[in-house]
């Protein structure tokens, strides 16, 4: 029996660079920055002070403000580029079908903003003090949750939580899911918004930020000799996936095919990767098996490029090992050198990427890229996007806990 | 000095995300105004927080109505 088709027909994106699709996308193309100091509290003790927040982010846009105050902001961040993915995709409830439509939304911090809220909260005033709303506003199912409750979705619901891996797991299930036959539909993705003392504090504490705060929008240069670390970001990507016959049937716009998925894990430390990068080879190994693909069809990759010291070598070197001579011919960017890094948001926002990469036939650039460190030997479409033949995509994702996601997309 | 009534109704539209005027005396919570149970125990909270009181989990049950509102905090002023 031959497997369920699985395209994409609506897309969503809340970024620093736009709180829609085509400006976070003409931002990308045009290798701007979204970088700037942080806003929204005293930076002036943190050894980091910058970041990629979303800027100019109306929430009336797509909810009361009554709903919305009893939301996180990763959750709305999460609501809006749903919102705008369904939207996009044309798709209506109705009795026949709801059943059939499932969603899965991750995080990887969730909702850090509420919780420092009420936590001052009880320290004030005491347990009385606590909002009633404080659990169900901050955790991080409630994006795929509030999303069934608005659009009527009554199919799977599940928000996978894998660190910097979320967005891409989550796409990466619900594909399966519609592909297995438990649902026709999914709006899938991850949201993110953890730009907060803690989560500012802690990443800081890990040492994984860069500290070149004289020139913020110098700071994220993936593979670049003088790369000190990654930007924290914050924003959403939602995907409307489709299974191939119920999107030709009502006549839907089809982006893409998303025809391949890999997972794999290190097995070797809580941050850093090894430095063969053999689990994320592993993969991207598993998602090309997936697709019965060879290695040399892929034009472009998406990389997980976080300018981190260790981790984008090990990338480079998990490319090389996986395509072999083909490595000379592959596209590979990092738009983090752009947005930075959007943590549980950012495999949703870098599928979005490829696909607009395959839509549009062009490469995003790699901004910041002046100097390529000794053993980064690939093309990585340095400062400018690059016109060229994309017929295949691959996104890769890597988080703490050695967790690794690749998926494939395929122009149709 | 905005009165008792003029400062619960404002507490409430901003809770419930009514306009004032739709808001009568009589108006219920829950029937009239859209509240979930969620939405009246952080409207009691807000109430508290306005009215530096504390209103007892067993009192809250009886809130149920911007009068009840009204009258229980002009009985504990």
């Amino acid at each position: 029996m031959s497997r369920r088709r699985v395209v994409v027909t609506g897309m969503g994106l809340v970024t620093p660079l736009g709180t829609n699709l085509e400006d976070s996308w003409q931002g990308i193309l045009a290798g701007r920055s979204g970088v700037a100091p942080i806003e929204g509290f005293d930076t002036s003790a943190f050894t980091t002070r910058f970041g990629a927040q979303v800027k100019d982010f109306d929430v009336e846009n797509f909810m009361s403000k009554k709903d919305a105050r009893k939301m996180d902001l990763f959750i709305q961040y999460g609501m809006a580029a749903a919102i705008q993915a369904i939207t996009d995709s044309g798709l209506e409830t109705t009795e026949e079908n709801a059943d059939r439509i499932g969603c899965a939304i991750g995080s990887g911090i969730g909702g850090l903003p509420m919780i420092e809220k009420n936590h001052e909260l009880l320290q004030k005033g005491g347990p009385r003090k606590i909002s009633p709303f404080f659990v169900p506003g901050s955790i991080i199912n409630m994006i795929s949750g509030n999303l069934a409750i608005r659009f009527g979705f009554r199919g799977p619901n599940i928000a996978i939580t894998t660190a910097c891996t979320s967005g891409t797991h989550n796409i990466g299930y619900s594909a399966r899911t519609i592909a297995y036959g438990d649902a026709d539909v999914m709006v899938c993705g991850g949201a993110e918004a953890a730009s907060t003392p803690l989560g500012l504090g802690g990443f800081a504490a890990a040492r994984a930020l860069s500290t070149r705060n004289d020139d913020p929008q110098a700071a994220s240069r993936p593979w670049d000799k003088d790369r000190d670390g990654f930007v924290l970001g914050d924003g959403a990507g939602v995907l409307v996936l489709e299974e191939y016959e119920h999107a030709k049937a009502r006549g839907a716009k089809i982006y893409a095919e998303l025809t391949g998925f890999g997972m794999s894990d290190d097995a070797y430390h809580m941050t850093l990767p090894p430095e063969d990068g053999r689990g994320a080879a592993a993969a991207m190994r598993n998602a090309l098996k997936d697709a019965s693909f060879n290695a040399e069809v892929i034009n472009y990759i998406n990389a997980h490029g976080t300018s981190t010291p260790a981790g984008d070598l090990a990338e480079s070197r998990a490319v090389e090992s996986v395509l072999g001579a083909a490595a000379d011919k592959v596209a590979v960017s990092s738009t983090k050198s752009m947005i930075g890094h959007l943590l549980g948001a950012a495999g949703a926002v870098e599928a979005v990427f490829c696909i607009l990469a395959i839509r549009d036939q062009v490469a995003p650039p790699t901004i910041n890229l002046e100097n390529p460190q000794e053993g980064c030997n690939l093309d990585y479409v340095p400062k400018e996007a690059r016109q060229m033949k994309i017929d295949h995509a691959l996104s890769n994702s890597f988080g703490f806990g050695g967790t690794n996601g690749s998926l494939i997309f395929s122009k149709v | 000095m905005s009165t008792i009534e003029e400062r619960v109704k404002k507490i409430v539209a901003e809770q419930l995300g009514v306009k004032e005027d739709e808001i009568q005396n009589s108006s219920s919570f829950v029937e009239d105004l859209g509240a979930d149970s969620l939405d009246t125990v952080e409207l009691v909270m807000a109430l508290e927080e306005e009215f530096e009181t504390e209103i007892p989990d067993e009192e809250a049950e009886k809130i149920t109505t911007v009068q009840e509102a009204m009258d229980y905090v002009t009985a504990n002023q």
